[in-house]
C-alpha cells in the first residue's frame, strides 16, 4: 500500500510538473491569477467586465529590452484600453537575483512614467511559470470568448527592439486590430530576444 | 641552392597568415546567410556559439568563462564564437569599447538582423530568445546541444568534453 501510494505521488507530481511546464500558445485556455499591483490592490483578469480581452505583458523594471519597449506598451494601452484591450503588465523576476525588480522598484517605475495600467508583482513566480514565460518583454495576448479566457498569440511586440520607427511587422497591434474586426489573428506565436526571467535560486 | 628561396618566403607568409589568425580576433557582421552558414559549417570541430549582449547582466558575468576555458583547449578542435545581440545603434559606441575595455580575445560576430523572429529557430526550436544561451555543435560527428541560461567554467568544460 505504502508502494502504491509512493507511485502515485510520484504520478501526480510528474503530471503537475509537465503541465506547469506546457507554456500557453494560441487557443489554450488561461486561469485567472490575483496579483498585487503597485497601488497595493489585488488585481484578477475576471474584474475587467467591460474588457474584451488583455494584452497581458511580462514585463521588469531592470532589462534594457523592456526598457526599449517600454514607451510602445504605454502607447499599446492608450490605443487599445478604451477598445476594449487593456495592458496588464507583470513583473516576475526575483528581487533577490534581480534587486532593481523590487516591489518599492515597480512603484517607482510605474510612478515616473506614468504607467496607465496595473503593473502587478508576481513574487511566488506562479504566474509566469503557468503562461510559459520566459523573457521580458514577453506578451500575451488574450480574448474573452462566451466567458472563458482564451490565448490568441503570444511573443514579441513588433520585428524590431532596437528602432520602434523601423518595426515593419507590429504583432500585438495587427493581432488586436483583427479581434476587433472579428478576424482570425495571423501571426500567432514569434519569438524575440530578450532578458530571461529571473527565477529564484531553489 | 636557388630553388628553395621562394618556398622559403611562401612557407614564411603562411605562418604569417595563420599567425594572424590564430592570435587575432576577428569581428564580423552577421545576417540571416552569414548565421545560417556558421550553424551549417562542415568543420569537423567543436563549434561553441555563446549568444550574448552587453545589456545583458548575467552574460557578462558568465563571459569570462568562455574567455578562461577556451585557452585550454587547442583550436583546431574546439572553436569559440560570441554572437553579440546588441542593438545595432549600439555597435560603436557600447560593443566595440567593452570588448577592448575588457580585452576579450575570442571572435565576435554580431548579429544585425532584429528580425529576431526569423532566425531563431534556426538555432534552436525550443529557444524563446532568452539570452544567455550557448550552442555546442559539431555537424560532421552530429553532435548538438543547447544551453539556455548561464553556464560555470565547469559546466561549459563538462558540455565540450562531452562532444569531443
Amino acid at each position: 500500500m505504502k508502494k502504491l501510494i509512493l507511485v502515485l505521488t510520484g504520478v501526480f507530481m510528474f503530471a503537475g510538473i509537465t503541465r506547469a511546464a506546457a507554456p500557453y500558445k494560441a487557443g489554450d485556455d488561461v486561469s485567472d491569477f490575483s496579483l498585487k499591483n503597485v497601488n497595493g490592490e489585488m488585481v484578477s483578469l475576471s474584474q475587467f467586465n467591460d474588457a474584451k480581452g488583455f494584452i497581458v505583458v511580462f514585463a521588469c523594471n531592470t532589462c534594457p529590452v523592456v526598457k526599449k519597449y517600454e514607451q510602445r506598451i504605454i502607447d499599446l494601452n492608450k490605443e487599445f484600453s478604451s477598445k476594449g484591450y487593456p495592458v496588464v503588465a507583470i513583473n516576475s523576476n526575483d528581487q533577490t537575483v534581480s534587486p532593481g525588480d523590487s516591489y518599492s522598484d515597480m512603484q517607482k517605475t510605474a510612478k515616473s512614467k506614468g504607467y496607465a495600467f496595473p503593473y502587478l508583482y508576481d513574487e511566488s513566480q506562479e504566474v509566469a511559470k503557468r503562461f510559459g514565460a520566459t523573457n521580458t518583454p514577453h506578451v500575451y495576448l488574450i480574448s474573452k470568448k462566451e466567458g472563458q479566457l482564451v490565448v490568441e498569440y503570444v511573443g514579441a511586440i513588433d520585428n524590431n527592439a532596437d528602432d520602434a520607427a523601423k518595426a515593419d511587422k507590429k504583432y500585438v497591434a495587427d493581432a488586436v486590430h483583427a479581434l476587433l474586426k472579428n478576424d482570425q489573428v495571423a501571426v500567432t506565436n514569434t519569438k524575440a530576444i530578450g532578458c530571461g526571467i529571473k527565477w529564484k535560486k531553489s | 641552392m636557388r630553388a628553395p628561396g621562394p618556398y622559403i618566403i611562401m612557407l614564411l607568409l603562411i605562418s604569417l597568415v595563420s599567425i594572424t589568425k590564430v592570435t587575432g580576433q576577428k569581428i564580423e557582421y552577421f545576417k540571416v546567410p552569414e548565421l545560417t552558414k556558421l550553424l551549417n559549417n562542415k568543420d569537423n570541430k567543436l563549434l561553441v556559439v555563446n549568444f550574448w549582449a552587453t545589456w545583458c547582466q548575467p552574460c557578462i558575468v558568465e563571459l569570462p568563462n568562455f574567455e578562461k576555458v577556451a585557452k585550454s583547449y587547442d583550436a583546431s578542435k574546439v572553436r569559440f564564437i560570441l554572437v553579440s545581440l546588441d542593438f545595432p545603434s549600439e555597435i560603436n559606441k557600447r560593443l566595440l569599447p567593452f570588448l577592448k575595455k575588457n580585452k576579450i580575445t575570442l571572435d565576435v560576430a554580431v548579429m544585425t538582423d532584429v528580425d529576431y523572429n526569423s532566425w531563431i529557430d534556426l538555432v534552436d526550436p525550443r529557444w524563446q530568445g532568452e539570452i544567455p544561451a550557448t550552442l555546442f555543435l559539431n555537424n560532421v560527428s552530429n553532435k548538438r546541444y543547447f544551453h539556455m541560461g548561464k553556464v560555470d567554467e565547469p559546466g561549459l568544460k563538462k558540455y565540450i568534453n562531452a562532444f569531443l
